[in-house]
């Protein structure tokens, strides 16, 4: 076991530092001067920066830096403005959203409305970043594959904080911003649903979730393990393969009688890690505007055994027609 | 033969742990060696046993389908066949299982010459299973803590174990995993985003270079973290997810016995908030 397993970097080359590849006419300057970090170099690249900031890159901080600090702020006030509560209660508060009362209207800003104006700025922040990742893509000259992998996650987050709520009628359907606060929404929706894990599209989005890793930890450890035959120059083994790729793919056709290639494996990869959130979006968007008790839904479709009725039958009270 | 293009010269004898040339062969694309030979005995005695219960058992709905594990009444003890005893004897299975295809993965790295990165890895999935099925079912003193082989069985004692400690999202072991798992597949989107469109570039571009993948990440976010490092990245994310996961099982009842919730009074109640 004395073999060098390729598990950091033994010896770090050191050269002048570079801007990487020239960009088009028409984008800002790169900000920052690029400088090496030793302990970063023992894993991965030793140089941080520069960093492309450009128009959409400082409009979308300035959005998301206004979303955190309203949320901060109102934090802070829940807590009559003590700096130390605040610091030792922060994983307990939350900024939340409207009251069920007000339906989908505009309440007063301490009643909700600050968390709808954070919800548009966090959403229109997240939107400038999308177009940021599609357009530095383009700019260089490669496909959008990491913008579209991006959308699969604003898709999720849409239907939790904007899609489900409009179905639903109601703000107060939407996640509270905050630590616990949202663990807490997570559970309340699922116990008030008939338990997500008889939602067959959570089901689906776990899978994928645990597959993303499981993908993960198989190709990482494949690259690595073919590292000493230069595994990790990808691109060149997807263009001209070599004995990384070889070896790679003949360890898992071997093992499993099947096998990636050096491009599929990632095509694998973008698709597990894509339909996580795109499955669990659908998932959501259903649970309560279509489906309301999973477990019953569950039971009418003979996934899970209907249990003999031990009670006797009670009627829904909010069915009587009562004020 | 099932052999690619390119893969004869690669069949070569040699690298076994065990048993020398006696199971040194392929069948079909698979490698078979002893721990073959001992996965394929574990996994057909396993199956079958899983088989066995279900045709004793009230259903043969896919769905439906559950080989419980003991009564708590039996404690550590063996149990009856059809109540518990099919359940230990297919966990038996299952670790025997996947041990030999663990070792089987090292036969077949020493073949390739490549490193050891993915039964290494392997290993930490088999300790996960082990942490929930043996571990803490030992440390509770009752096989009966274990899970259920059934689909929506084990759904209900995810469920149900999380509910006996009032609110598992509040285990802060579980809030690491979760974050973990999260972590691993938002790395691995940006991974495989990042090689597919350097190698399927805008239309009428050549194919592009690691120099534009770590200009892209470094316009993007101020980092490249770099061709080979992004591997050992995205295992030390998986291998962490899977750690932190049989963590916050281990301690659960073992370790705390209240609702997650409270458990964050330590924190509440530091000195150094006055009153």
């Amino acid at each position: 076991m004395a073999e060098y397993q390729n598990l950091f970097t033994a010896v770090q080359a050191t050269g002048p530092l570079g801007d990487g590849v020239p960009l088009p006419r028409g984008d800002w300057r790169r900000s920052g001067k690029p400088f090496l970090w030793h302990l970063i170099g023992r894993i991965g690249n030793a140089q941080i920066g520069p960093i492309y900031l450009g128009g959409l890159g400082v409009a979308s901080l300035v959005f998301g830096t206004l979303a955190f600090n309203i949320i901060g702020f109102n934090m802070l006030a829940s807590v009559d403005w003590s700096p130390l509560r605040l610091v030792q209660q922060l994983f307990w508060l939350a900024l939340e959203p409207p009251a069920p009362q007000y339906g989908l209207s505009i309440p007063p800003l301490a009643q909700g409305g600050w968390w709808l104006i954070v919800g548009f700025l966090l959403t229109v922040s997240i939107m400038l970043w999308w177009a940021r990742t599609y357009r530095r893509a383009r700019q260089l000259g490669l496909g959008t594959h990491v913008a579209w992998a991006f959308a699969a996650a604003i898709w999720l987050y849409l239907v939790c904080g904007f899609f489900r709520p409009v179905l639903m009628g109601s703000w107060s359907e939407a996640v509270p911003f905050g630590i616990f606060p949202h663990l807490d929404w997570v559970s309340a929706l699922s116990l008030r649903h008939g338990n997500l894990f008889y939602n067959p599209f959570h089901a689906l989005s776990i899978v994928f979730l645990y597959g993303s890793v499981l993908l993960f930890a198989m190709h990482g450890a494949t690259i690595l393990a073919v590292g000493r035959y230069g595994g990790e120059r990808e691109i060149e083994q997807i263009v001209d393969r070599g004995t990384a790729s070889e070896r790679a793919a003949l360890f898992w056709r071997w093992t499993m009688g099947f096998n990636a290639t050096m491009e599929s494996i990632h095509r694998w990869a973008w698709w597990f890690a894509v339909l996580c959130p795109l499955t669990g979006g659908i998932g959501i968007l259903l649970t309560g505007p279509v489906v309301d008790n999973w477990y019953l839904w569950s039971m009418k479709h003979g996934v899970v055994p209907a249990y003999p009725q031990v009670f006797p039958v009670s009627i829904d009270p909010a069915l009587m027609g009562g004020k | 033969m099932a052999m690619l293009s390119f893969e004869r010269k690669y069949r070569v004898r040699g690298g076994t742990l065990i048993g020398g040339d006696l199971f040194d062969f392929w069948v079909g694309p698979f490698y078979v060696g002893f721990f073959g030979v001992t996965a394929a005995f574990f996994s057909l005695l396993g199956t079958t046993m899983i088989i066995w219960g279900a045709a004793m058992g009230p259903t043969w709905n896919l769905w439906q389908i559950s080989i419980a594990p003991p009564d708590l009444k039996y404690g550590l003890n063996m149990a009856p066949l059809m109540e518990g005893g099919l359940w230990q004897i297919i966990t038996v299975c299952a670790i025997g299982a996947f041990c030999s295809w663990a070792l089987r993965e090292v036969e077949i790295c020493r073949k390739l010459g490549m490193g050891y990165h993915v039964p290494f890895a392997f290993s930490f999935a088999i300790l996960g299973y082990v942490t929930l099925q043996v571990i803490r079912p030992v440390l509770l003193g009752a096989w009966g803590h274990a899970f259920p082989y059934g689909i929506y069985s084990h759904l209900d004692w995810v469920s149900n174990v999380a509910y006996q400690y009032l609110h598992f999202h509040y285990n802060p072991w579980h809030m690491i995993a979760a974050s973990l798992f999260f972590a691993t597949t938002l790395a691995l989107s940006l991974h495989g985003g990042l090689v597919l469109s350097s190698t399927n570039p805008k239309k009428g571009e050549p194919v592009k270079t690691p120099e534009h993948e770590d200009t892209f990440f470094r316009d993007f976010i101020g980092y490249s973290v770099g061709t080979l490092g992004i591997h050992r990245l995205g295992l030390f994310l998986a291998l962490s997810s899977v750690w932190f996961a049989a963590m916050c099982i281990v301690v659960s009842g073992p370790f705390w016995t209240r609702g997650w919730p409270e458990w964050w009074g330590w924190w509440l109640n530091l000195p150094i908030w006055g009153h």
